[in-house]
């Protein structure tokens, strides 16, 4: 059975920005709204990769989902915006964006609750083989490496460019690491790795890469034949748990079985 | 066994597909799909199918199949792949019902790329994740997630034909002529004045580097207006992205979810069709269109496949008077561009 643990804790704990992030000017930011084909329409609330543009967008793909619109296909949140698959003969763009602008900006509830997920990690050597040439060019020790990343509290921008690939905003100054010069064609199933100022959690599928691997990870994030195939969703909170090379291994013959061996906590906004 | 076709030659590149996987791109999973989505309609209308029923996509060529069951009804429609029965030629665009141990051999493509196989009663085979398509690089749907191969089985639900067989008039089928519509933007704003009239004046060839991801385009350079990367954001099917090399690259049913490259255009739905039939080396001009136009498009498209079946006849009955006044009335009514007839089929030079 997955491990979970369900939270109810309704006010008691919100984040710094979270908090931050209610009263934030933001809010009443124009939203620019982008053709992308007569069955697309991309909803963009910034330009920047930060948590207030996020969390926006979270909140308005929450809000339109809460509206069930017929007509809409699919939404996509990224970074900094939000992408509308909808179906022309169902919904006119012009009665889309008003619909889009009926909700905007996302109320509280919107934007309330959020996971916690905490991700096993097996750092270093064959797992994470860029782990010492990091702490190398930070003049830091592999451990304050495994500290430093562990320490963190990360939160999920995106999921995308493969199935349940993992955008990792809030990744520690300290380990802000430019991208490899020769990107690797293929990089092992779950890695946990870092690029630039982000930081990822790959899918249990061979992907290339041109950022640093410091680990893998025993979760599989996408798994079809589960019953839950996609673990992280953007907007979840993650943070990483290091386990030992026997803990690893058995937590990855209970992933391959279902298991979801990741725990989460859901907070109530 | 249950009655089932039998791969014998697995031609170019066979997947099945339908009209694809929705509402997974949030989780890294484009919807895959036809890339012809017209032609799979009309080769399942042929059948008796309903429009999404899953068919095999063949690319520039198809093979051959063998029929393990008592009868079984088929159709292909699409690109000009030429068609066998056990040796004999056999017209597209037309059921036909063939016995235990026929042999159904599809050749190579005369025209265009892609060509679909329709089975009345569909395949046996489950979806996964909502939709039967295969989604080669995520190893998602169709048969084990991988293309066909010979000795592969596909699994059929209830083959046996009800009524007669049926046709799609050659002046009903749809062509890929004309210049390929699209609206620009998302980040259209991106790239120069002079970039975007390079983009829309100029042709692009096709190169080798198609395929069901995207298809990379080769002609003049589109000049971006400071820097070509992006924050990463959505990509739709048509989307057509340029990185700093300055050629465009057409984004297609198994396309990444996410890129950071900026968007010039978006293909209009009812022109996708163009690319998925674009063989190498064939040129492609763009046309820009405004959003309102190509959502008037997007309505009379849809209504084009709605109204496939209406435009059937009965195979071999030749044509109805009711039928003549029909195409008088509601002519090029399945055609996706019923543009100037001494164009060549695929818009090639």
């Amino acid at each position: 059975m997955p491990k979970r643990k369900l939270f109810s804790w309704a006010a008691v704990v919100v984040s710094v920005s979270e908090f931050h992030f209610g009263r934030s000017s933001r809010m009443s930011d124009a939203l620019t709204f982008l053709d992308a084909g007569d069955c697309g329409l991309t909803v963009e609330l910034g330009e920047a990769v930060d948590e207030a543009t996020n969390a926006l967008v979270i909140a308005l793909d929450k809000a339109l989902a809460a509206q069930d619109i017929p007509g809409i296909v699919e939404m996509v949140p990224t970074y900094r915006s939000l992408s509308i698959l909808f179906d022309p003969v169902v919904i006119p763009k012009q009665v889309l964006r008003e619909r889009v602008l009926a909700v905007w900006p996302p109320d509280a509830a919107a934007r309330g609750g959020f996971r916690r997920w905490t991700i096993p990690v097996l750092y270093g050597g064959e797992a994470g083989e860029d782990l010492e040439e990091v702490a190398r060019q930070h003049g830091l020790t592999p451990e304050e490496v495994i500290n430093l990343h562990a320490g963190a509290e990360y939160r999920v921008y995106m999921i995308g460019f493969a199935p349940g690939f993992a955008y990792l905003g809030g990744l520690p100054e300290k380990l802000h690491t430019s991208r490899r010069t020769d990107p690797r064609l293929q990089i092992p199933p779950s890695s946990i790795s870092i690029g630039g100022k982000q930081a990822a959690i790959c899918p249990p599928l061979p992907v290339p890469s041109g950022w640093h691997l410091l680990g893998r990870t025993p979760v599989r994030t996408y798994d079809p034949a589960r019953k839950e195939p996609f673990l992280l969703s953007a907007g979840d909170r993650i943070r990483f748990r290091p386990v030992s090379a026997q803990l690893y291994r058995e937590m990855a013959r209970a992933a391959e079985a279902g298991d979801v061996v990741a725990e989460v906590e859901t907070i109530d906004g | 066994m249950a009655d089932h076709l039998v791969v014998l030659d697995p031609g170019t590149l066979s997947t099945i597909q339908d009209f694809g996987r929705y509402g997974l791109q949030r989780f890294g999973i484009s919807a895959a799909g036809a890339l012809d989505p017209m032609a799979m309609r009309i080769a399942n209308a042929l059948v008796g199918n309903s429009p999404g029923e899953a068919v095999v996509e063949f690319t520039l060529s198809g093979g051959s199949l063998r029929v393990e069951a008592d009868l079984c009804r088929i159709a292909v429609a699409g690109a000009e792949m030429p068609l066998a029965i056990d040796g004999a030629p056999a017209e597209p665009y037309r059921a036909h019902d063939l016995a235990r141990g026929s042999i159904l051999t599809i050749g190579f493509a005369r025209t265009g790329m892609r060509a679909y196989l329709a089975v009345g009663g569909g395949f046996a085979i489950e979806p996964v994740l909502g939709s039967r398509s295969t989604h080669l690089r995520t190893g998602l749907g169709g048969i084990d997630g991988t293309p066909l191969r010979a000795g592969s089985v596909m699994p059929l639900r209830d083959p046996t034909p009800i009524g007669p067989p049926l046709i799609l008039s050659a002046d009903r089928r749809p062509d890929q002529a004309g210049p390929v519509r699209v609206v620009m933007g998302p980040q259209a704003d991106a790239f120069t004045a002079e970039g975007i009239a390079t983009f829309l004046g100029s042709p692009y060839t096709v190169t080798t580097k198609t395929d069901r991801m995207g298809c990379q385009l080769d002609g003049p350079a589109i000049a971006h207006r400071d820097g070509f990367n992006i924050v990463s954001d959505g990509i739709v099917n048509g989307s057509i992205q340029v990185p700093g090399h300055g050629r465009p690259i057409i984004l297609l049913a198994d396309r990444q979810t996410t890129g950071g490259y900026p968007k010039i255009a978006t293909i209009v739905s009812a022109d996708l069709a163009k690319i998925g039939q674009a063989r190498i080396g064939q040129v492609i001009r763009f046309e820009a269109i405004s959003a309102e136009a190509a959502e008037r498009l997007a309505i009379a498209f849809a209504a084009q496949g709605d109204m496939i079946r209406d435009n059937l006849d009965l195979a071999g009955a030749g044509i109805s008077t009711e039928r003549l006044l029909a195409v008088n009335l509601i002519g090029g009514v399945v055609s996706a561009q019923p543009g100037p007839a001494d164009e060549t089929p695929d818009g090639s030079p």
